[in-house]
């Protein structure tokens, strides 16, 4: 008897920098520039998420899901990132998006139900999933079109702690594992995926062992510390783009918000949870680090956030003056090369809407 | 030269890994073994294991993985080693392939190849014998081919690599290795999205494909010494359908029986048939049959022979017609 083992369980997230956002002894930390780059990602983000669930209640854009909380996460590895790079992530990474090129007309468009793209030439990012855990594969595909090309770039296939139940997360990792491929597996852990939480996900003691079981090395960091997550990612990321292969993150982070603007999270979790984790915002914590290192200029973050108004003010009014999604544009989107069948029941659809006067 | 159908998969694959140079070949088994039919016998010894690549045994990912190969501009070809697997990877094909282009607003296309051999009578394990085209037909976005011949088979393969659009290329394991029949070396093209007169005739018209071309075809034979002339329509695409050349025949002929093994519900026949109604309602001269799979799911192989339209049941429902 006593064959079994237990995994180690003692691994506690990698922090450089403490709540009071001092930094912690011995650590290395990005240069001042980088460090006020991702404090403007992130209140790009929570400004970002408050204009979005206020159209959302004016009825200007559909269901949209909150980031706030987890833009520490988003913008450490956005900032991370590299032009050449691809992103693969989902609706709760829309800041990594922002980050990465994509412009906020874009997603603000996806949101009205309208087309979202083509990005612009350069940005490399699929469309924002939605179907959990979908895009951990495809990112595999992508980083083995980079190694087969011998392009030094990387893929970063970002998810939830939800979708690492997800059979696509397992085939995608182990796919990239096997084949040694540059991607980068970024688990935003927001505790809670809608109602369920993290513990009745998984049994691990932590999702970033998983990386270790499909032959990858793993960094478990705190999410709420955006110099680690750069730290981190950044690592990870010139790993794979010098042909190291794959690696894993998880970032432990939380969602504050609602899981979309159609949950009720007082339904599953209680208030007192969600007190101690506003405690814990990573954004008043970045400008506590930028004020201790002296890099706070008097206003920054007002500043920040009326150029982000500014900014996002215009996506919206572009976004609402774009025509609305005609069937022809559906078509054309259909079939990039038309049968010549298809080119008469195109024709066919469209005449039946003109007959009753529909277009 | 002279090949089989499986041999002329293979063939094709070969001059698109030849000759374009982001085309790979990737699923189970695929590279060292050549695939459990052999339909990429040798490839991995000419082209190497970086463009003939065997996978992890994950159906969802190889379905997953090309999508990202494709996004990045490669023209992969994924085996999927059984359509009898193809449930594994809808969403992957069904709402990710399929939906690629629109998703990105043309930004990113999915210009790959998933290959399955597909249909039963083969005596395979249990769930190793359906035909889903029907599912993938249903999903606009994605073209969905069935070759009959070998001839056909490496062309419109060749077709489908040089498609911009995402191709399901349903190959049928029955008569991988039926016929041999002399094919063209080098590249050749069929072209997508068009159906093929198989057998000129006046009197019905037998839409089929796949496998069941070759039934059907004997079937007309058998027909002939009744002085009926069948007309057979090899569909090869089944979406997008070519409705044009089946209405075209059906006002001709009048009569038609529509013919296909998988299972009877929802299926491509159902399509064919309210095709003809629409277009060619009054050329009608009886109602239009359908041989089919029964409404179960597929059976075990001590049934399996009953199940997959043989050359008398479709003789006995082109009889039907001409008897209304």
């Amino acid at each position: 008897m006593g064959y079994l083992r237990e995994a180690p369980n003692d691994w506690e997230p990698l922090r450089l920098t403490a709540e009071d956002g001092k930094p912690l002894p011995e650590v290395q930390l990005p240069s001042a520039e980088t460090a006020l780059e991702i404090f403007r990602w992130m209140v790009f983000g929570r400004i970002f998420d408050q204009r979005m669930l206020s159209l959302q209640r004016q009825g200007r854009i559909g269901t949209i899901g909150s980031i706030r909380g987890q833009e520490a996460s988003a913008a450490g590895l956005g900032v991370a990132l590299r032009q050449e790079d691809w992103l693969a992530g989902s609706y709760r990474e829309l800041l990594t998006y922002l980050v990465h090129g994509v412009p906020a007309e874009a997603l603000i468009t996806l949101y009205r139900g309208g087309v979202p793209g083509p990005f612009p030439a350069g940005v490399r990012a699929l469309p924002v999933q939605i179907v959990i855990g979908a895009q951990m594969p495809q990112a595999a595909g992508l980083g083995l079109a980079l190694k087969l090309r011998q392009e030094p770039a990387a893929v970063v296939a970002c998810c939830g702690d939800g979708a690492t139940s997800e059979g696509d997360f397992h085939e995608g990792v182990n796919f990239a594992g096997a084949h040694g491929l540059p991607v980068v597996f970024f688990v935003q852990n927001n505790g809670w995926a809608i109602s369920v939480p993290r513990a009745r996900q998984t049994a691990s003691a932590t999702i970033a062992q998983k990386g270790f079981a499909y032959g990858m090395p793993a960094a478990l960091v705190d999410g709420n510390d955006p110099l680690a997550v750069y730290e981190v990612c950044r690592e990870a990321l010139e790993r794979a783009r010098a042909g190291g292969g794959p690696s894993f993150v998880e970032a432990v982070t939380y969602r504050l918000g609602p899981h979309t603007t159609s949950d009720d999270p007082t339904r599953y979790r209680p208030d007192s949870e969600v007190q101690a984790h506003e405690g814990r915002d990573p954004l008043p914590r970045m400008r506590r680090y930028l004020e201790a290192a002296g890099i706070y200029p008097d206003g920054l973050q007002e500043q920040l956030e009326e150029e982000a108004r500014t900014v996002l003010g215009e996506a919206v009014a572009a976004a609402e003056l774009r025509p609305p999604v005609t069937p022809e544009q559906m078509f054309d989107l259909t079939w990039a090369k038309e049968t010549p069948q298809a080119q008469r029941d195109r024709e066919r659809s469209i005449a039946e809407l003109r007959e009753v006067g529909e277009l | 030269m002279k090949a089989n159908l499986v041999e002329a998969v293979q063939d094709g694959l070969r001059i698109a890994l030849r000759e374009d140079p982001d085309c790979l070949v990737l699923g189970e088994d695929v590279g060292r073994n050549g695939g459990v039919f052999r339909a990429t016998d040798g490839l991995q010894q000419e082209f190497g294991d970086q463009r003939v690549l065997d996978t992890p045994l994950a159906e969802s990912s190889i379905a997953g993985v090309g999508l990202g190969l494709a996004a990045a501009g490669m023209h992969p070809v994924c085996e999927i080693q059984f359509a009898g697997f193809l449930y594994i990877t809808m969403n992957q094909i069904g709402s990710q392939v399929a939906r690629l282009r629109m998703r990105t607003g043309g930004g990113l296309k999915a210009q790959m190849v998933i290959r399955a051999p597909y249909g039963g009578n083969v005596r395979t394990p249990d769930l190793h014998s359906d035909s889903f085209e029907a599912l993938y037909a249903h999903t606009p976005g994605i073209k969905v081919v069935l070759p009959a011949t070998a001839y056909a088979a490496k062309g419109l393969l060749l077709a489908a690599i040089e498609d911009p659009d995402p191709v399901l290329f349903l190959e049928p394991m029955r008569i991988y290795r039926g016929f041999r029949e002399e094919i063209p070396e080098g590249r050749y093209t069929v072209p997508l999205g068009q159906a093929r007169v198989a057998r000129e005739g006046t009197d019905v018209t037998i839409v089929a494909y796949g496998a069941e071309v070759s039934t059907a075809l004997e079937a007309a034979e058998a027909l002939q010494m009744e002085h009926i002339e069948a007309e057979v329509i090899d569909l090869q695409t089944v979406a997008p359908l070519d409705a044009e050349t089946v209405i075209g025949s059906v006002r001709k002929t009048g009569r038609a029986v529509v013919v296909h093994e998988a299972a009877r519900p929802v299926g491509v026949g159902a399509e064919v048939v309210a095709r003809i109604q629409e277009e060619a309602f009054y050329s009608l001269e009886a109602p239009v049959e359908r041989v089919t799979g029964w409404p179960t799911p597929y059976p075990f192989v001590q049934a399996e022979g009953l199940y997959v339209p043989s050359m008398a049941r479709i003789a006995a429902a082109v009889r039907r017609t001409l008897s209304a």
